[in-house]
């Protein structure tokens, strides 16, 4: 008897409990619907109305001057990443995760020499995004190829298709890691244009605010669907390139006087 | 008949059962840990039934919108959960979430459960002060984002205590 | 003609026990350095962001590509109607099954989070010829077993012919798939080439020949069966054309490359100035995997010689891991040309200058469990199925 009813007890009181959980969220709603209405001014997802890029003035940027490295490494907690015991700086520079790099260059021919800063160039046509067996590596809707490091396997394939070396694997375990930019060993990543500050209704990247602080003003970080944009305006101004454009990767991230 | 029978034993039970919840002795019993900011909250960001058996898929679901959509403003969020229930450890800084006894690792070890979380996640707070310069400018909208909680200290909470308790209690008896 | 009969292999004790612990030892070994890689992460492997893929991806290519190849055995028996080869089989599909599977534990080992096989599995992008190519490893597997069953069961001969056709075709697309991985890479100068993936083709023809000539002397001297020289013959002189073959498509890589300007760099660093890899462009890959077999594959001295056909497929598949090597750690030490006409001063992470790569010992041992593996596959599942004819004997003068 017992046994038999049981099933239907077992429904019952998932009824009640259903019925009391129902009411308590339905007086609970109205403070939920208040909060999000509030934020969404300031909390709506990447758009494709936007498309975030940058331009590097590579007759600005500086010889020796890092600004932009250090304050990507703060930015995102690379420096907290410790050296494995014993390594030496050859392999440490070759494992260690470099989101952007500074690159000192001169032409054969004419030894003109130029300095630039190196990251990811946020193509609209990512070769990381074709290869990606899992599609962890993605652009997002306002052009910020980034991994989701929760599906990325570690395989390594878009460090084999980037044509940029923009991407770093994590080779050690990380012990520290800042909330706003969490990493983790056996995964890939690579810059982001500082997406954290970017959703939070910032307009400015980490790099480029350290470049302005030293007086520089190499970097300039903005919308390229904005005609407005200061970005947008630079670019029409002067002539800038893109890397490896025989590619035709229509990358975000474009350089002056190079 | 059969479905009108349905419909009477239905509304008894609802009765029977709000008379024997109003009666029940409210319980207490609660895996916050002292000296967290969640000690001094009424409740977590749901009824701390369903977060304590939905909390994972809330929080998958709301990782892929942070993610892939860059909705940052979601319910829940593991910084969120750290932010909350991460422990003081008295010379201004927290306990890892993740270390014995602390707020995650208690359940988590004895459900046998992988906690792989914090393999990449920080399972600590940031210390407000240390990057209030980085993000000087977007701090308002950046707290926001991160703290994602929706009810806040200076606010009454939607729901009194003694309701809480007794969904709470209800819970446990399922 | 005297009916053919299969049976299980079945050899002395010792030998076969002895073997098999042999295997078993190397894997536990792998294991273990699976382990420590993964346990410590990559920092302690000679991989880096400079050289993202390396020995353990060469062992499991090359175990990929070879298997792919030691199904055409079977293939030549029923798709194209070769009698000789027919008896043959049975072998080729174990043997193609387990080196794939040898292939794929290595390179899932090497991931950098191997406990995310499930991710793999459940997300798929379908612009990845990576996520491609996980569809036709699986699919090679259901194929290939159902090909094999075809062959051993009596009841399921109606299958024979169709699933002959379908695994032929299979892994034709596998290999291309394989290949397709490095020939759709873009950015990099060595692999950004159309012709890998028939080259790849042609790779695996060698070497899956190869490994199986060794596989199958090796299963006939184990279990005292005799393997005619007449049948040896034929697979031998098969082998000397895929060797040949292999050179050639080599040739035509490079002389595509040095037709264009853009690629010269890479062409001089391979074939020219590249040191360690130039070496083992010309003494690994070109010498000890082409001419040296090629001569005794086919010079009348060896032609009754046993020993010279085991000795020529070793070197074909010690050449062919080389030239494995080669592409994928030599086409990645290669830098890439970010900056056309520009000579890099500095860079904190090494842009314009040939990247190094030392293999650590854990990724060589990882690799070789790979291969035992798939030995211990083929000898369990030879135990275990009756996949190898009693005996090999010459077909008498006429009959065949």
């Amino acid at each position: 008897m017992t046994g038999k009813n049981e099933p239907n007890d077992m429904k019952r009181r998932e009824f009640i409990g259903r019925t009391v959980l129902a009411a308590g969220a339905a007086s609970v709603a109205p403070g939920i619907l208040l909060t999000v209405a509030n934020a969404k001014s300031e909390g709506e997802g990447a758009s494709s109305d936007i498309r975030w890029g940058m331009l590097i003035d590579s007759n600005k940027c500086v010889d020796n001057c890092t600004a932009c490295v250090d304050a990507c490494e703060r930015e995102n907690g690379i420096n907290l990443l410790q050296r494995p015991e014993g390594q030496g700086d050859e392999m440490w520079n070759a494992q260690r995760p470099q989101w952007i790099r500074k690159v000192k260059l001169r032409d054969r021919q004419t030894d003109e020499v130029t300095n630039l800063p190196m990251m990811c160039q946020h193509c609209e046509f990512p070769p990381c995004v074709d290869v990606c067996p899992t599609g962890a590596s993605f652009k997002r809707a306002d052009g910020i190829v980034m991994v989701d490091r929760h599906i990325c396997i570690g395989c390594r394939y878009c460090m084999m298709a980037c044509p940029y070396k923009a991407r770093s694997f994590i080779h050690k375990n990380v012990e520290k890691q800042t909330v706003r930019s969490p990493r983790g060993k056996g995964c890939v990543e690579s810059c982001n244009l500082c997406v954290h500050r970017i959703d939070a209704g910032a307009t400015t990247t980490a790099c480029q605010d350290a470049c302005e602080k030293d007086g520089h003003k190499a970097i300039l970080f903005g919308d390229l669907k904005d005609p407005e944009s200061q970005l947008s305006k630079a670019l029409k101004e002067k002539s800038s390139r893109q890397i490896r454009a025989d590619l035709e990767l229509n990358t975000g991230v474009r350089y002056t006087s190079l | 008949m059969h479905s009108s029978t349905g419909i009477l034993r239905t509304l008894g039970l609802i009765l029977a059962g709000s008379i024997a919840l109003l009666s029940s002795p409210v319980h207490s019993g609660t895996a916050v840990t002292p000296g967290s900011r969640a000690a001094g909250m009424e409740s977590c960001v749901a009824p701390t039934a369903e977060i304590r058996r939905n909390h994972m898929d809330y929080l998958k679901h709301d990782r892929n919108r942070v993610v892939h959509e860059g909705v940052r403003d979601v319910k829940h969020s593991l910084a969120g959960c750290v932010e909350c229930h991460a422990e003081k450890d008295g010379n201004g800084g927290y306990h890892p979430i993740n270390a014995d006894g602390q707020f995650c690792s208690g359940c988590h070890e004895h459900l046998a459960v992988n906690l792989t979380c914090f393999q990449c996640h920080s399972k600590e707070p940031d210390r407000k002060h240390s990057d209030a310069a980085s993000l000087s400018g977007i701090r308002n909208a950046g707290q926001r984002g991160r703290l994602g909680l929706l009810i806040k200290l200076n606010e009454a909470p939607a729901l009194s205590s003694e309701e809480m308790a007794q969904l709470h209690a209800l819970s446990r008896e399922e | 003609m005297k009916k053919l009969h299969y049976s299980e292999l079945w050899c002395s004790s010792p030998r076969y026990w002895g073997g098999l612990a042999g295997l078993t030892f190397i894997i536990l070994l792998g294991m273990a350095a699976a382990y420590h890689m993964e346990h410590s992460g990559h920092w302690v492997t000679g991989m880096s962001n400079q050289v993202v893929w390396g020995l353990p991806h060469v062992f499991a290519i090359f175990l990929i590509v070879a298997a792919s190849g030691a199904l055409n055995v079977a293939s030549i028996g029923s798709v194209f109607g070769g009698p000789l080869y027919k008896p043959l089989g049975r072998f080729s599909g174990l043997l193609a099954i387990g080196l794939l599977a040898g292939g794929l534990v290595v390179l899932l080992l090497d991931l950098g989070r191997p406990e995310r096989l499930i991710v793999a599995m459940t997300h798929y992008n379908f612009k990845s010829i990576f996520a491609w190519n996980i569809i036709l490893y699986t699919g090679f597997f259901t194929i290939v077993g159902i090909y094999l069953w075809a062959m051993i069961d009596r009841k399921a001969q109606k299958f024979y012919q169709p699933t002959g056709f379908a695994a032929f075709f299979w892994r034709l697309a596998l290999t291309t798939g394989t290949g397709s991985i490095f020939g759709f890479l873009v950015a990099r100068e060595a692999y950004d080439a159309a012709i890998m993936a028939p080259m790849f083709i042609i790779m695996s023809f060698s070497y899956g020949l190869a490994f199986f000539i060794i596989t199958l002397m090796s299963a006939y001297w184990w279990a005292s069966r005799e393997l005619g020289s007449h049948r040896l013959e034929k697979l031998k002189n098969l082998l000397g054309v895929f060797v040949g073959a292999v050179l050639y498509f080599s040739l035509v890589y490079h002389l595509t490359n040095l037709y264009v300007t853009q690629h010269h760099g890479v062409e001089r660093f391979i074939l020219l100035d590249g040191g360690l890899y130039t070496v083992m462009f010309w003494l690994g890959q070109v010498t000890i995997g082409g001419i040296i077999p090629l001569f005794m594959l086919y010079s009348p001295a060896f032609s009754e010689n046993r020993f010279a056909i085991a000795i020529a497929s070793i070197m074909v598949l010690i050449g062919g891991f080389i030239q494995i090597y080669v592409i994928v750690i030599g086409g990645q030490a290669y830098p890439m040309n970010l900056f056309p006409g520009k000579e890099i001063l500095s860079s904190s992470f090494y842009d314009g200058a040939v990247a190094a790569y030392t293999p650590s010992l854990a990724e060589g041992v990882l690799g070789l469990a790979g291969i035992a593996i798939a030995m211990t596959l083929v000898a369990v599942g030879a135990r275990m199925l009756k996949v190898l004819p009693e005996t090999l004997e010459d077909p008498k003068e006429g009959t065949a």
